[in-house]
């Protein structure tokens, strides 16, 4: 039993720490990646569209 | 063919629900098993009487669900703080525990109540109503799998029933926040896997190419919530006839859990859904885009990466390890910075429509939602520190906490959100009085100062007259002596829960006529296609 979290405590404690802040990082830096300003200024839009209706009930 | 099965299912459901209420070993239970019976009942003979209609494929936005959501969020709200209004007084006047009512209306069976009418009734409502909503509008698609968001709402609604009976009747695993025995535990596992497959549907099918922040925030609260409740309700039945269970954990394991899940509660029920209601919300009622799209997503990694950490605060100087209460402690602290960061991102999405905080009260409460948001965030950090939790823990000072993120925070964004959807569901051109949503606002914020104001007092001194030692280190006070002293604040409190329950009771009534006697809205093409700009 102890060695069971022994080991799941070393793992976590290391490399799964290790991959989850890594992880983060990467989306801060995904989030600044160049060319993200237009796409994220679209999205930041989506709720000005289809108040109404479902989009493709549109046309 | 699934008409027949559907009414194979119901009466199934009924019969066998029956027979567990004639064999229930408690009053819980029993009663608990004739509520089933009749809903499947009931179910049964609705659906019989409907066997063979035409099947109509509707088209739209699905909007049913999210009109009885309104209206039940805005009852629950009112239950809720009566309830809470209510026990505040009982602790003020302990003859109010009325002797005839013992076992039944006294303050131990009342709170459970109380707590879970707002947070669960009030707030989880708010929150499924709101999810249906916004998940269609920035999908830009209508909700997936037919009447699966009737069965996930009124799904919902049962667990509530259950849990509101039961603590009358005296069913509860005594963990708090996670009260409802596990049956009802059960149900809700159904009900949530469901509501996970609506949501996650929806946004598969989605017009969009991108998922709008919101329903990242939303999709967080759906998926830790089913995480949180799984574990922490790990349990073995005594009898299947009977409402009382055996926690699988045990000692300070348990306690971890149990707080692991309580604080997630918190984090992912009361922040991550609400975030998402904010994010929405706030820039529809500002008309126009978040402040800054990118920090809404650093908030939403930073937020779930380090509220996940922060539990092991509420058990400062207990059996857990003083490692990892330290632990808790430190993501407790980092996470002052992504809630500033969301608070600041809600906040200056009005920067160049400030003018509108004199004009819509609407908007004034989001704004004052968000004030106290990062109010209560800058709180609970501090107070997850060691040395202040050692003046803070078991005293008055954690409600006064709670309460300016829950009244002020939850229940004001709510507010919001109610006072956005009502003309918009019933397309009507405005809400009936403007007026009536400055006094609501007034009241509700002058309630909650009132509240938080004098919980800290309270607390502060609670908390300084249990350690207070004379000359030989013998303790001064006795606990009454704190009971004692704390009769006035209890007043104070309790005069603050009248102002926010008035504040919500004027909030129903404006709802009520803005269905009923508002204008309706011209056309709803002309008023509503507007872009933003």
């Amino acid at each position: 039993m102890m060695d069971t979290y022994s080991l799941f405590r070393e793992i976590a404690d290391s490399w799964v720490l290790l991959a989850m802040f890594v992880f983060f990082l990467g989306t801060v830096v995904w989030a600044f990646r160049p060319g993200s300003r237009k796409v994220h200024e679209d999205t930041a839009n989506i709720p000005f569209r289809h108040e109404d209706k479902p989009a493709g009930d549109r046309d | 063919m699934w008409d027949y099965l559907k009414l194979a299912i119901y009466g199934l459901i009924a019969v066998l629900a029956a027979i567990a209420a004639s064999y229930a070993r408690d009053i819980a239970y029993q009663v608990h098993a004739i509520l089933v019976t009749l809903i499947a009942g009931g179910l049964f003979v609705y659906s019989l009487r409907r066997v063979g209609e035409e099947k109509v494929v509707e088209t739209g936005y699905m909007d049913g669900p999210v009109r009885v959501g309104v209206a039940l969020t805005a009852f629950w709200g009112a239950v809720g703080f009566l309830v809470g209004t209510w026990i505040a007084f009982q602790l003020a006047f302990p003859n109010l525990n009325f002797g005839w009512a013992e076992g039944y209306l006294n303050f131990g069976r009342l709170r459970p109540l109380h707590t879970s009418a707002v947070i669960f009734a009030f707030g989880g409502t708010a929150l499924i109503t709101s999810s249906m909503y916004v998940v269609q509008r920035t999908s830009g698609a209508r909700l997936w799998g037919g009447n699966l968001a009737w069965f996930v709402f009124w799904g919902y609604q049962i667990v509530i029933l259950l849990a509101a009976t039961g603590y009358l009747l005296g069913a509860t695993q005594s963990k708090e926040y996670a009260e409802p025995e596990w049956y009802t535990d059960l149900w809700l596992t159904i009900v949530w896997v469901a509501y996970l497959l609506l949501f996650m549907g929806t946004l598969m099918k989605r017009k969009e190419p991108h998922i709008y922040v919101a329903n990242w925030f939303y999709l967080s609260f759906i998926v830790t919530i089913a995480m949180l409740h799984v574990i922490n309700n790990l349990a073995v039945p005594v009898s299947i006839f009977g409402s009382k269970s055996v926690q699988l954990f045990s000692g300070v394991q348990d306690a971890m859990t149990q707080w692991w899940y309580g604080h997630n509660a918190v984090g992912f029920f009361l922040t991550a859904g609400f975030l998402g209601m904010m994010y929405y919300f706030v820039p529809k009622q500002a008309e126009r885009p978040v402040f800054s799209y990118k920090l809404s997503i650093i908030h939403f990694w930073a937020l779930i990466f380090l509220y996940i950490w922060a539990g092991p605060h509420h058990l400062h100087y207990t059996a857990l390890p003083d490692w990892a209460g330290t632990l808790g402690m430190v993501f407790s602290i980092i996470l002052w910075m992504p809630s500033w960061g969301g608070m600041i991102n809600g906040l200056m999405t009005l920067s160049g429509a400030w003018d509108k905080l004199r004009t819509d009260p609407v908007i004034r409460m989001m704004v004052v939602s968000i004030g106290f948001y990062g109010m209560s965030t800058f709180e609970g950090p501090m107070m997850s520190i060691r040395a202040v939790n050692s003046l803070s823990h078991y005293t008055d000072w954690t409600i006064g906490h709670v309460h300016s993120g829950a009244l002020g925070w939850n229940g004001m964004i709510t507010f919001g959100m109610l006072y956005f959807l009502v003309p918009r569901l019933w397309n009507r051109a405005g809400l009936y009085s403007q007026k009536l949503v400055s006094w609501h606002f007034w009241l509700a914020t002058i309630g909650i100062v009132l509240y938080a104001s004098s919980m800290w007092v309270t607390g502060i001194m609670e908390g300084l007259m249990w350690r207070e030692v004379d000359a030989q280190g013998f303790l001064v006070n006795s606990f009454a002596d704190t009971v004692a002293a704390k009769f006035p604040m209890y007043v104070v409190r309790g005069m603050g829960g009248v102002l926010f329950l008035t504040g919500a009771l004027i909030m129903c009534y404006n709802l009520w006529m803005t269905v009923k006697r508002s204008p309706a809205a011209e056309t709803a093409s002309d008023a509503q296609t507007a872009p933003a700009e």
